[in-house]
């Protein structure tokens, strides 16, 4: 496969999420060359086009990857949690504010995500995709309906103390059925 | 400019009195135009289900005014509210949606015939209804023999048979697993797009994220929502 090739199947199976460079596949190409886990499978073609192949070390690379989970060890930075956690320990923030906001952002984002999926029914890797980032918008909403009520434990925002009062026994019936 | 199929204006609903006093919805404004699902998000007792049953004439505001296609329902006799309700609206639950001892067809069929219009126009109805939400080969089976998904269709099909444009929904998808859940809003959206207007209550943003707009309800007041009404160049696109 060439490198265009590649970036071009890299894309369209993940529907272009993550786009990819030419540039960045060649350089990567280079040093899987360079480590023995891919070759050239013959001299430039008139394009100045360059097949590779994998070489045994490279199969074997890759199925370890497949037999091997992801990393999850690492926690790549998260600038919601990094915020949320900033607002909730500094003075002056209004925290109910900034849920609110990004909650809505957020369903907007899985509005258009849902949108995405209705025509993309008949492509399974890239509705895989699309699935993958609507579980994700997902979950971002309900940790951001959990910290409402973690606040809402913690500082009533209701001044009227008898109607709290009054939605405290509903919530209560309700989460009791 | 395409007048809304629903419309509350500054919607109060006060539960109990004194100690037990819970305002259930406090200056709740929205509205549904024909072509557009609109979703409703909230936590528990955040007045979700008030808000359903207001807009579907079960209950009646306080203060503040509902009007399906234009019409005030303060100013409906009971006569008149269960006629509207008959001939207007729609509703969809959670379960418990269909008359065991009718089969699909028949049971969305009711509606039209409780209304006076023939058996045999009111079955040819029903059955492009169920043929709208993808169930027509299933007309002649009884709830106990079609899938939990395909009675929610059902339901579908006789929240919106005949006249009827307006669906209210409450947790439809609620004892479906996430796959049948997701076909069953999938017809509710395209249903919408065919025209019809749409309000859904849930509290899963993944069902949620099938509307056009999200409204977000906390203590009864709508403290946000996801974007404007659709305009109505926006809603030719969405029926074309």
């Amino acid at each position: 496969m060439y490198g265009a090739q590649l970036r071009q199947e890299f894309e369209s199976r993940t529907g272009g999420t993550w786009p990819l460079n030419v540039g960045q596949v060649y350089t990567t190409l280079s040093r899987l060359e360079r480590d023995g886990f891919v070759e050239a499978s013959g001299a430039a073609d008139e394009e100045g086009r360059i097949e590779y192949r994998l070489t045994t070390a490279g199969r074997a690379e890759v199925q370890r990857w497949w037999s091997a989970p992801v990393d999850r060890g690492q926690t790549p930075r998260d600038e919601l949690a990094i915020k949320l956690a900033l607002a909730v320990t500094l003075p002056g923030v209004d925290v109910p504010s900034v849920v609110q906001t990004q909650r809505t952002a957020t369903m907007r984002h899985l509005r258009d995500l849902t949108r995405l999926k209705v025509d993309a029914t008949e492509d399974l890797a890239w509705s895989l995709v699309l699935e993958s980032l609507v579980f994700q918008a997902e979950a971002e909403i309900r940790w951001l309906d959990h910290i409402e009520s973690r606040l809402a434990r913690v500082r009533p925002t209701r001044p009227d103390a008898s109607s709290t009062a009054g939605h405290r026994r509903t919530t209560d019936a309700e989460a009791t059925r | 400019m395409t007048a809304p199929m629903l419309q509350l204006a500054d919607v109060t609903r006060v539960h109990g009195e004194g100690e037990a006093r819970v305002i259930a919805l406090d200056g709740v404004s929205l509205s549904v135009a024909p072509g557009e699902l609109v979703a409703v998000m909230g936590p528990s007792g955040s007045g979700k289900s008030t808000l359903l049953n207001v807009a579907g004439a079960l209950d009646l505001p306080d203060q503040g005014q509902v009007l399906v296609e234009g019409q005030d329902l303060a100013s409906l006799s009971p006569r008149e509210l269960a006629a509207l309700r008959r001939r207007r609206l729609g509703f969809v639950f959670q379960d418990l949606n269909l008359i065991p001892s009718l089969t699909a067809v028949e049971n969305v069929a009711l509606p039209l015939e409780l209304d006076g219009v023939s058996a045999r126009t009111a079955r040819r109805q029903a059955s492009d209804a169920l043929e709208s939400v993808g169930i027509r080969d299933l007309a002649s089976r009884f709830p106990e023999e079609m899938s939990g998904g395909q009675q929610q269709r059902a339901a579908i099909a006789r929240a919106l048979v005949g006249e009827r444009r307006l669906v209210l929904a409450d947790e439809p998808t609620g004892a479906l697993d996430s796959t049948t859940g997701e076909a069953v809003l999938r017809v509710l959206r395209e249903r919408c797009d065919d025209g019809a207007a749409g309000l859904l209550v849930t509290h899963e943003a993944r069902h949620a994220a099938w509307a056009d707009r999200v409204v977000f309800l906390r203590d009864g007041k709508v403290v946000d929502t996801t974007g404007d009404p659709a305009s109505p160049e926006s809603l030719l696109t969405a029926g074309a």
